[in-house]
């Protein structure tokens, strides 16, 4: 990581992994301890959706890394600034509400993200997104169905939704903020350009904020920096219980 | 639990699940959702988690209409014995397969 010089596939590749693997780390938590039974089973079968993800773009990663680090190496045994992953997905659960909102701005951009992915040059990478827009699909009708439900539920769920959507709201922007990586990546057509997906980011949750009776938050500036290394100080207390068993017992197998 | 507590409950709904194409629904279990859709989609994340189904039914369960157990004797004990209406009297005419 010292390198100046990125290679970029290695890196398009770590900023999708990474997504996932830090997404599917903070849905864990919620395991035994969500407000429902059905609720738990159903955010844990998202947690283990992404996780699957997960593996397949950081087992690619690695290989074309080429210095032998697997999916495991690349999870377990990176630093934080090594992460690539988006800043919104290392904000804490909070409640439910904040954890739902998160999540649904999240899928309803993974889902463009990967609709576009499944048209990679690279093969490799569109059958992995064309497997991963499959689960993605239920992910954001799931997260669309929440919240509709609790934002135009009773007033008090409404204005906890409208005050997570306004305190996560500035972590989008940097999605669709061009850099070097990024413009290599679009011009070899391994994936999207970032902000060829705003326009239809835009469009997805217009229509669910519309239902949901949440007001779009309007645009004041943005947190930055997630896909380049630079990240909260969540990262690090998430990676630390993420990483614990490999860091205090180096190589140890299941 | 207070008569407020179980009117704030999610309703129950019984999920019938079809295993695959051919086959009838068949009841899996129930759980609690807050409405048709929902409970659709709790179904799918509860009950079809190792590849279970192909389709899934949502009924509630206020909705069954069942019979009493107390009604058991009137209801079934006159069939037991009725043995001619099994169809075991009939000699099996020879090559007739699959019968």
């Amino acid at each position: 990581m010292s390198d100046s010089v990125l290679d970029p596939k290695f890196e398009t590749l770590l900023r999708l992994g990474d997504n996932c693997l830090v997404l599917s780390q903070q849905l864990g938590l919620w395991c035994g301890h969500g407000p429902a039974l059905e609720e738990d089973m159903a955010l844990t079968n998202v947690a283990l959706d992404l996780l699957g993800q997960a593996r397949l773009w950081l087992s690619y990663a690695g290989e074309v890394e080429g210095q032998g680090r697997d999916e495991d190496a690349l999870a377990y045994r990176r630093d934080g600034f090594e992460f690539r992953n988006l800043l919104l997905l290392e904000q804490p659960n909070g409640h439910y509400g904040d954890t739902v909102v998160r999540q649904f701005l999240f899928d309803s951009w993974h889902q463009h993200l990967l609709a576009a992915l499944t048209r990679s040059t690279d093969p490799r990478i569109a059958a992995i997104a064309d497997k991963a827009a499959r689960e993605v699909r239920y992910h954001v009708e799931r997260s669309s169905y929440l919240m509709v439900a609790l934002g135009d539920g009773t007033a008090q769920s409404h204005d906890r939704m409208q005050a997570s959507l306004e305190t996560l709201w500035p972590y989008t922007g940097e999605w669709f903020e061009p850099d070097a990586v990024d413009a290599q990546s679009a011009k070899a057509g391994w994936a999207p350009a970032a902000g060829s997906l705003r326009d239809a980011w835009h469009a997805s949750v217009d229509a669910v904020l519309a239902r949901a009776t949440l007001a779009k938050p309007a645009y004041a500036g943005h947190q930055r920096g997630g896909r380049q290394g630079l990240h909260s100080e969540h990262l690090g207390h998430l990676l630390t219980d993420l990483q614990f068993l490999q860091r205090a017992y180096p190589q140890a197998q299941w | 639990m207070s008569d407020n507590a179980v009117r704030r409950e999610w309703p129950l709904w019984e999920i019938f699940i079809r295993s695959q194409h051919g086959l009838a629904h068949k009841h899996v279990g129930s759980l609690h959702a807050a409405d048709g859709a929902s409970a659709i989609s709790h179904a799918r994340d509860v009950y079809t988690r190792r590849n279970e189904g192909v389709s899934i039914w949502a009924v509630r369960a206020a909705d069954i209409v069942a019979s009493s157990p107390g009604d058991k004797e009137a209801l079934f004990d006159p069939a037991q014995s009725k043995v001619y209406r099994h169809p075991t009297f009939f000699p099996t005419p020879d090559g007739v397969k699959n019968l």
